[in-house]
């Protein structure tokens, strides 16, 4: 400190005099430049947030077939509409006009899908399957995965027979059209046998979805003739649960290993029934105290005063 | 000039009754021939079943043979972290090496979808006289284009085309536009009412990276007869980034006419509204008439 003090004494008055030169263009540059960068800076945090708040999928938005995990999706699809423009081009005559219109269609600001990505509403328009997958042939990123040759490998959403009450198969009749519908008929959907309680005497035939065949490709839910479609196409991580890895089933154990691992009927020891038959888990054995086993044998008053029975008896039988 | 008291005299007054009306818009009515060309060869597929080009600006493909895509989307692709197939690969390869070797901001002057609104704007300012400018720094563009870089790797997703207005408004005129007509809105509002080119000229970070495209580019504008420059600011007026033109015309800087900053996006609407036909098209290394 004190040698730098006592060598360079000359050098210090001529600093300040150079920096109070390059001061204001340096002082006006950086302030531009602080500027710039705050002002994209901003922007770009505002976009992001913006971005972030609306990558979520609406649910009822699904995605072309061979189109990668949403994730990975986001990242690849350049929004370019070559899959809308190769994708089948369906009569659609309404009251106003006979007009061609793609199952496919981009995305525009304001809804609730990412813009510009490329989707389709089941209920609208479903999937009409092409064997041959136009839509994905031109993709330029390989957003949609020129992998998938089979269609019916694809798998856009999942059916889901969301609402119990107001199937009319669940209510006891045979509409069955997402059944006959579905391109993988007995595969995707299977019909369920099932005893109607309500009537006691008729079968259920439950239309029952079975992920492992379901493409999503939406025509149960187009054709599903309630006001509201019963059954509805999910995108598959809002349709489907996942078991725990550690999750074994006892069947398929038992198959894999030509018998059960733990024996085949376990008997776990309760405690205070000790001796009975087993099932019968009531504690004392049917009867109550003796002093109420006498007012039995007596012809019960019950009906002539209910007022005064002796109590509750659960073991009472006509 | 103008006498005090008059109406300010309309930019390209001079170059009209000098060069005839038609003479003195020539590169701007080719200009928007060329934008609505290339729009219709877009449109013609959609609304005549004329399938020459399918797809919009960010990837399309001509006579099912000839891949485009737009090196921004292909670049926010990479930095998202997703490496695109073949098809994208060699359209951005196409796209770049046309306007490395033509002239980056090309884009902007003869393509872009968003210029005609801008422009709008722009003349209407000069129409309306609106003064209030609120201008940001004209580097903005090229922290906000990285910042689409970070955020795309961020995010993981191609988040600026959530919201960008050419893509929105190109997208839009071919697919439907949706509520995307309020990003476009937003647009020309912003131009008209707060900052003199404001999107063109300061934010849009398409536009900055395709004025770094054209770091080397061909196509240059350039003002050989400088010395007939009689300083009537028509040029300045008129152009949408005024700032560039002052080293070749002024010769601050450089000796050369040519106008090489490549934020120079080749409109040539300075070469309409001269009168004295001080600017020209011409290449990069032309140094021939420094007069």
């Amino acid at each position: 400190m004190s040698d730098t003090k006592t060598v360079q004494p000359v050098p210090a008055p001529e600093k300040p005099k150079a920096s109070l030169a390059v001061s204001p263009m340096r002082r006006r540059f950086l302030a531009s430049l602080a500027g710039a960068a705050g002002g994209g800076c901003l922007m770009a945090l505002g976009v992001g947030i913006y971005a972030n708040q609306n990558r979520a999928l609406a649910a009822q938005a699904l995605r072309p077939p061979g189109a990668l995990p949403e994730d990975e999706f986001l990242a690849a699809c350049a929004r370019c509409g070559l899959c809308v423009r190769d994708c089948e081009q369906l009569n659609v005559t309404s009251l106003h006009s006979d007009r061609k219109i793609a199952v496919l269609k981009l995305a525009t600001p304001g809804e609730p899908v990412p813009t510009g990505t490329p989707y389709f509403t089941a209920r609208d328009i479903p999937c009409e399957m092409c064997e041959d997958i136009p839509c994905i042939k031109h993709c330029p990123t390989g957003a949609l995965d020129p992998g998938l040759t089979d269609i019916n490998a694809a798998r856009m959403g999942l059916a889901v027979l969301i609402d119990h009450e107001t199937c009319l198969n669940f209510l006891g009749l045979r509409c069955d059209v997402c059944y006959r519908v579905c391109p993988v008929i007995d595969e995707a959907i299977t019909l369920d046998r099932q005893h109607n309680t309500r009537s006691d005497r008729h079968a259920m035939l439950l239309p029952t979805v079975h992920s492992e065949f379901c493409t999503g490709c939406g025509k149960c839910e187009k054709a599903c003739v309630l006001e509201v479609a019963a059954i509805k196409v999910l995108p598959r991580p809002l349709a489907q649960g996942k078991l725990g890895e550690h999750y074994r089933k006892g069947w398929e154990e038992r198959e894999k290993h030509g018998g059960s691992l733990i024996g085949d009927q376990l008997e776990l020891p309760v405690r205070g029934l000790e001796g009975k038959r087993y099932g019968d888990t009531r504690v004392n054995d049917g009867r109550v105290n003796d002093e109420h086993v006498n007012d039995d044998e007596a012809p019960a008053p019950a009906n002539d005063a209910p007022g005064n029975a002796p109590g509750i008896r659960s073991d009472w039988k006509p | 000039m103008s006498a005090p008291g008059k109406t300010p005299r309309r930019p390209g007054t001079e170059a009209v009754a000098r060069k005839g009306w038609f003479a003195a818009h020539r590169w701007l009515l080719l200009r928007r021939v060329c934008q609505l060309a290339i729009l219709a060869l877009f449109l013609a597929g959609p609304w005549f079943g004329v399938w020459i080009v399918k797809g919009n600006l960010t990837s399309s493909l001509t006579f099912d043979v000839l891949p485009l895509t737009d090196p921004y989307v292909f670049l926010q692709i990479l930095a998202a972290g997703f490496l695109p197939a073949a098809t994208a690969c060699i359209g951005a390869l196409i796209v770049l090496a046309f306007y490395l070797i033509v002239g980056g901001r090309v884009f902007c002057a003869w393509v872009c979808p968003v210029n005609m609104i801008t422009d709008t704007a722009a003349w209407c300012r000069r129409r309306l006289d609106i003064k209030a400018n609120h201008p940001p720094s004209s580097m903005t563009r090229y922290w906000f284009l990285a910042g689409t870089f970070v955020l795309a790797f961020v995010s993981g997703a191609l988040a600026w085309e959530w919201l960008n207005p050419v893509a929105i408004a190109h997208r839009g005129l071919i697919f439907g536009m949706g509520a995307g007509v309020y990003f476009l809105v937003a647009v020309f509002i912003y131009d008209l009412l707060l900052t003199q080119r404001g999107w063109c000229g300061h934010l849009c970070p398409m536009g900055a990276l395709y004025s770094l495209l054209g770091k080397f580019a061909l196509l240059r504008v350039a003002a050989p007869k400088r010395a007939a420059c009689n300083d009537c600011m028509d040029c300045f007026a008129v152009c949408p980034e005024p700032q560039i033109i002052r080293p070749a015309l002024k010769r601050v800087g450089q000796d050369s006419p040519v106008i090489f900053d490549s934020l120079c996006t080749t409109c040539g609407r300075c070469i309409d509204v001269c009168g004295q036909k001080v600017f020209r098209f011409t290449h990069r290394f032309d140094s021939g008439s420094s007069s």
